[in-house]
């Protein structure tokens, strides 16, 4: 306490000093003006971040609210004129038939991809974690559908799920199993996205979670080797709750990422067939655009129903992240 | 506490640099692709859907020419033909539309109704010599905002050698009962029947649109008897295995690639397809498509629209005009419509083209019983009910919903 409250006056002596020296200007005025100048140079560095935040973020943000509340036609996108409907389009989306089974198939495909991909992730970052030969090798292997363009796992994947030369139904064939239309089928083409996104999330889950588990301290294990638990009980009661803060982060990040999921299932299915595997983020495109006369203000709503279920979660991801900083 | 701050400002100065180099990056990238027409008055602006040629090619060095012919330096972009539409109204919005605008067809009517082009009145383009039922397409509330530079349609290609092998004489199909029992003798013969494209987008629409006029039936009447009964033709081939599941993903690209095995005995596709069937390494044919109780039914017109977007400076579209008129005209058009692989959209030029090459013939007869989408008026209309099509046949196909609700469902939608 006494210290802070003698720096201010050290330094201004200094200050003070060093201006008589440079300058014959009286010391009152320096005063004044010395916060200013120090006003203006964080200003200044503010300055690229707020431009950058305001022109990438904000700005676009507020377009797409400002799209979703108008009535845009092709004609008064071009003019600037369309007018002011307030809520007409976000009514529309409720009306729509498709908003129920875009509702549901985006918890489905959410829900369902995190549960796999967080089991899956945790499964195998348990067994890199024992540090075999090649476990270094493999996990680097498992890498791999995270580094693919998306592009290119996705049509892999409609290619290997063909209907016609698909490689999965050939196995399935061989092995004796009618072959099921993985992709044109109604009451599959959601499980096929969902494996296909499973299967690209899994490598994030490994590597967060297998750092979480090096955080883990060996001594616990040991303590409780010697206290006669088995590997089942050391891992339900040693790992898992150990690693809750890191699961917890991860899941919802997943959560945020699995939300806006639209290239895998675009490319893979279009959301069909018959709206089969729609969710928000492929409707809102196909309102937008994926007709020759685009839905711009319908397209919008859409995707703000998105943006404020990602900011949901993402609120709680701060909290959560802030809880456990404090603890 | 006096590490930490320094330690803060240390990550401030970091981020503020990085900050600044994206805005720096970003604001050049916007300023390069931006303005087009901010080179000075004296040069010309066109924009394609022909990314497949670049600088060195003859329909670039044709545009050159024109240029220069008319006393103007031509800036030529290509675009992605799907992206062409979206960027062409937001530079309208911005005042920023090129001079020159090719555009595939059934989007002219759609800039026509957002104001983007220009009349042919307004502009004086000759559009005479161009066949009616291609400058259909973009003829809107009695006015004409273009003029075709070629034309593609549809037909159905066979294999010869499998039609061989399961005995049917390709003179036989005529209508749509005689093309079901040729597919039903290719499938006892152990091959596969036909192929074509069913996708949900404005592709299975397409592919769809000649057997719903085949039938007789109207885009303004999705739930007729006609209309269901071209889409049960569809759904039935698929139950008897005529035609793979396949289809209700396949592009026309992914079809042809299905033909292109040997294994089909039919598929539908298009004009451009033709280079490729020489290469399949199997004898084939082409028919025009039939309809459902003999004849060839109308296949709907591919191909792009020249047209002239409106400028704030009225002045331009004299040069505009030559610009237009060069490209679209006597021999260059000629040159045009064989490196594009299209049929002219004059029959003057199609002779020409039939008289060098005479396998396009049945293109030429189908492109001249073709039909625009967006003709009889139904201009913006046309999308609407496009989209509610493809989702019906989707629908129909996949086995969720039957022809006959699926269609209806369609017309009370696409109202």
């Amino acid at each position: 306490m006494n210290h802070t409250t003698k720096l201010p006056d050290h330094r201004s002596e200094r200050v003070r000093s060093g201006a008589a020296i440079a300058a014959s200007a009286p010391g009152r005025t320096i005063k004044r003006r010395r916060p200013a100048s120090t006003q203006w140079a964080a200003w200044g560095f503010l300055a690229p971040v707020t431009v950058y935040l305001v022109l990438f973020y904000a700005y676009p943000l507020y377009r797409n609210l400002d799209l979703s509340l108008r009535d845009y036609t092709v004609r008064s996108f071009v003019q600037g004129d369309a007018p002011f409907t307030g809520l007409a389009n976000y009514r529309r989306i409720f009306d729509d038939p498709t908003f129920a089974p875009a509702l549901l198939h985006t918890a489905v495909f959410t829900v369902v991809c995190l549960v796999f991909q967080y089991a899956i992730g945790l499964a195998l970052a348990v067994f890199f974690h024992q540090n075999f030969r090649l476990s270094a090798t493999l996990r680097a292997l498992f890498l791999v559908p995270w580094l693919l363009p998306l592009i290119v796992s996705a049509s892999t994947w409609s290619w290997m799920l063909n209907s016609e030369s698909g490689v999965v139904d050939a196995v399935l064939h061989a092995v004796g199993i009618a072959p099921v239309n993985w992709l044109t089928s109604p009451s599959w083409s959601l499980t096929s996205v969902i494996i296909a996104n499973v299967w690209i999330g899994v490598p994030f889950n490994l590597v967060v979670l297998y750092s979480g588990l090096q955080s883990i301290p060996a001594s616990l294990y040991e303590a409780a080797a010697i206290d006669g638990a088995n590997t089942w009980q050391r891992f339900w009661r040693v790992t898992f709750p150990l690693l809750r803060p890191v699961s917890a982060i991860t899941l919802l990040l997943g959560l945020i990422y699995t939300l806006k999921v639209f290239d895998i299932i675009w490319i893979m299915t279009k959301g069909g067939p018959a709206d089969s595997s729609t969710t928000f983020a492929t409707w809102s495109y196909q309102l937008g655009f994926g007709n020759l006369l685009p839905a711009f203000g319908p397209g919008a709503a859409v995707g703000n129903l998105l943006v404020i279920a990602a900011l949901v979660f993402g609120l709680v991801h701060v909290r959560v992240q802030r809880k456990q900083a404090l603890s | 506490m006096n590490t930490t701050s320094r330690q803060r400002r240390l990550t401030a100065a970091a981020v503020t640099v990085a900050a600044l180099a994206i805005t720096a990056t970003a604001c050049s990238s916007g300023s390069g692709g931006g303005d087009a027409k901010s080179a000075g008055s004296g040069t010309y602006t066109v924009w394609d859907p022909y990314p497949q040629f670049d600088k060195t090619s003859d329909w670039a060095k044709l545009v050159d020419q024109c240029g220069t012919k008319a006393g103007v330096k031509v800036k030529r972009t290509a675009f992605d033909t799907s992206d062409l539409g979206n960027k062409t109204l937001l530079a309208a919005q911005q005042g920023n539309s090129p001079d020159v605008l090719i555009v595939d067809n059934p989007v002219v009517s759609t800039l026509a109704e957002a104001g983007v082009l220009t009349t042919t009145a307004d502009n004086k383009l000759d559009t005479s010599k161009a066949d009616p039922n291609l400058l259909a397409a973009g003829q809107t509330g009695g006015k004409t905002y273009g003029t075709p530079i070629g034309a593609n349609t549809l037909a159905l290609y066979y294999n010869k050698d499998v039609l061989k092998a399961a005995g049917v004489d390709i003179a036989s199909v005529k209508g749509w009962t005689s093309l079901t029992a040729a597919l039903a003798k290719v499938k006892k013969a152990g091959k596969k029947g036909i192929t074509f494209s069913a996708i949900g987008t404005e592709e299975g629409s397409f592919q769809f649109l000649p057997w719903l006029w085949g039938s007789g039936a109207k885009l303004t009447e999705l739930d007729s008897q006609q209309a269901v009964s071209a889409l049960t033709l569809w759904k039935d081939w698929l139950k008897e295995g005529y035609a793979p599941n396949s289809v209700l993903n396949n592009t026309q690209t992914t079809s042809w690639q299905e033909f292109a095995s040997g294994d089909y005995a039919f598929s539908e596709n298009g004009t451009w397809q033709l280079a490729n069937a020489k290469k399949a390494g199997f004898g084939y044919g082409v028919l025009p498509i039939p309809a459902a109780a003999g004849g060839s039914a109308a296949a709907p017109t591919g191909g792009e629209f020249v047209t002239i977007p409106v400028q704030k400076d009225t002045g331009r579209y004299a040069t505009s005009q030559k610009l237009v008129t060069c490209l679209t005209s006597g021999d260059n058009l000629y040159n045009t419509d064989t490196t594009l692989s299209y049929v002219a959209p004059t029959s003057e030029v199609q002779d020409k083209q039939v008289a060098a090459n005479p396998e396009l013939k049945p293109w030429v007869d189908a492109v001249k019983a073709a039909k625009g989408r967006t003709s009889d008026d139904l201009g913006t209309k046309y999308p609407k009910i496009s989209e509610q099509m493809w989702k019906a046949v989707q629908s129909a196909l996949s086995g969720s919903k039957s022809p006959k609700d699926a269609l209806s469902e369609a017309q009370s939608a696409a109202k």
